[in-house]
């Protein structure tokens, strides 16, 4: 089971969903929930920050690596074929000299298939990190990617590989990045239900309404909203979600007392902990809806 | 002409509420032009209602598709894709869209040439007028890919319009991340405004997009949005700026004003003279 906490917008409380649901179920059920094995990964490898919330042990670390062609000067005869096959202009042949621009490259290895003499081989380029360890006995994992790098979806596909191992019987929460093009379609693929967290504001709507277009109608993945920050803007969330028959599961009210301990990085359920039977209430809810 | 690019790293800390009222602000003394570089998530246009003029197409790269005719299911595709985007289901090859990254490895591997690659139609881009000045934006359709490159067209375009009509000021609403779009959206700024709140997840995050300002060597202010919510933190948020030599250029506390601005469809400097307004006023004295 894979729930995915996705926005549109950031900082409308993805990592604040995300965590607190997991910290619920964990403390419900002692690491399981009714069986199964909780994982957590954080998938927004450009500014990742569930780790500050959930303070895991972690105790493997592992660099993600991109495959970046190296031109062997000897057997190259400047034919030029690997700049032709390059659909991200990466690679250039200029007289005698082969170019390979580095952040350009998406090392699909095309390059080195197509070179006629073999020339091409391809060598691991860090690009960020991915590590792992638990919070109590619940896994957890993230990524990050290095400063200046500009593709992020090949970290997200690392930190997805670790937390989906076993996800027929884990009950896998993903933390997703804002946004609404790659690397949250890369977090989101494959997930069972995308929980979409959203503020009651024009902001909120606009971007609530990109994300559900991509996990439902692209994705074809079951969505339903959490309503964060309630009472700070006007009731348009619940027009919207009337209109277009989306569940909303959760109603989390504009309250200093969350954004303060947030600040300092407390979770609800420590700062507030009648909200825990709340979460796992939220958690409930989504099994119903995936069982429709 | 003057580039600045408002970024935060960490999303929802108020960039384009500051973006639109900065550009408020510039257009009473200034020639603007106006450019939304979020967009996955284009917001700016939602507090400046713009009228748009000009709708070009973005086709931001190509697809694979498998001809099931010619498809003889040799597998090799499936083998060379290095993003899983091929699939099989019962015997039957085809290409998720959705995570073909266009790099066209099968297209040229395929022995029985049953792969074509076609052009993708992966958003809009707009040149619109507000009351502040030409705005350049976008949408990016759902799911797609190359927010980045679209990020460039919208800018250049920008850049183009901004030197024919010899503006003074071009503000860029960033996206959030510190990825290909980020990168995109300062190329060639003069100066980016980070956005931070006081809390620990934006003080983490302040840290990986000035680190990628530097990278960009673009000189960097701040301003703490929502001060109030954490003294201690906004404290911490200043001293780390005396620390490395960067212009704390304003600290606005939280004002329900800046959501009632919103839902007016207006920049808060436009739609109120409070506190909010003049902290916003002074930033703008001292980023200009």
């Amino acid at each position: 089971m894979i729930i995915t906490v996705a926005s549109g917008k950031g900082g409308t409380g993805k990592t604040t969903v995300a965590t607190n649901l997991a910290l619920s179920l964990l403390g419900a059920g002692d690491g399981t929930h009714r069986g199964s094995r909780l994982v957590f990964a954080d998938c927004d490898v450009e500014e990742p920050n569930a780790a500050l919330f959930l303070r895991p042990l972690l105790s493997e670390k592992e660099a993600v690596s991109l495959l970046i062609p190296a031109v062997d000067t000897e057997s190259c005869t400047y034919c030029g074929r690997c700049a032709e096959v390059c659909q991200f202009h990466a690679i250039a042949v200029v007289g005698q000299k082969v170019l390979v621009f580095d952040e350009l490259c998406h090392g699909c290895g095309s390059c080195a298939l197509e070179c006629p003499e073999n020339a091409i081989e391809e060598s691991p380029q860090a690009i960020g990190h991915v590590e792992q360890g638990r919070v109590g006995s619940m896994v957890f994992c993230h990524g990050e990617m290095n400063i200046g790098v500009p593709m992020a979806t090949p970290i997200i596909r690392q930190v997805k590989h670790i937390a989906l191992e076993h996800c027929a019987e884990d009950t896998v929460i993903l933390d997703a990045p804002p946004g609404t093009s790659c690397p949250v379609v890369e977090t989101l693929r494959g997930s069972d239900y995308a929980l979409m967290v959203t503020e009651p504001t024009p902001f909120g709507l606009h971007d609530l309404a990109l994300a559900i277009e991509v996990a439902r109608d692209v994705l074809g993945i079951p969505v339903g909203v959490v309503i964060n920050r309630e009472g700070v803007g006007d009731d348009s969330i619940d027009a919207y979600c009337r209109e277009h028959q989306i569940p909303i599961l959760m109603r989390i009210p504009l309250d200093r007392r969350i954004a303060e301990a947030y600040s300092d990085g407390i979770p609800i359920v420590s700062a507030l902990p009648e909200y825990q039977e709340r979460f796992v209430a939220l958690y409930d809810q989504i099994m119903e809806e995936c069982a429709r | 002409m003057k580039q600045i690019v408002v970024l935060s790293g960490k999303g929802g800390t108020g960039k384009t509420s500051i973006a639109a009222s900065l550009a408020h602000l510039a257009s009473r003394t200034a020639s603007i032009v106006l450019t939304d570089a979020d967009v996955d998530a284009s917001n700016l246009e939602l507090v400046l209602t713009p009228d748009r003029f000009v709708e070009h197409e973005f086709v931001g790269g190509q697809g694979a598709f498998v001809d099931r005719d010619l498809c003889i299911g040799c597998d090799t595709c499936r083998q060379v894709c290095r993003f899983d985007a091929v699939l099989v289901e019962e015997g039957v090859y085809r290409v998720d869209d959705t995570g073909c990254e266009g790099c066209a490895a099968c297209f040229y591997q395929c022995p029985a040439d049953a792969i074509e690659m076609r052009d993708r139609t992966s958003g809009l881009w707009f040149r619109s007028e507000t009351p502040y000045g030409t705005l350049f934006h976008a949408h990016l359709f759902a799911g797609q890919e190359n927010s980045g490159k679209l990020v460039s067209v919208v800018k250049q375009n920008a850049l183009v319009w901004s030197v024919e009509q010899r503006t003074e000021y071009m503000i860029v609403d960033g996206p959030p991340g510190i990825g290909c779009p980020v990168i995109a959206a300062c190329a060639g700024a003069q100066l980016a405004v980070l956005v931070v709140e006081p809390t620990v997840s934006g003080i983490h995050d302040l840290g990986r997009v000035l680190a990628t300002t530097d990278h960009f060597q673009i000189p960097a202010a701040v301003i703490i949005n929502k001060c109030d919510v954490n003294a201690a933190r906004t404290d911490e948020i200043a001293a780390y700026c005396a620390e490395h030599e960067l212009p704390l250029v304003g600290r606005i506390p939280f004002d329900t004003v800046v959501t009632e601005a919103m839902l007016a469809a207006q920049p808060v400097t436009a739609y109120s003279e409070g506190p909010i307004a003049r902290e916003l006023a002074e930033v703008w004295s001292a980023l200009a």
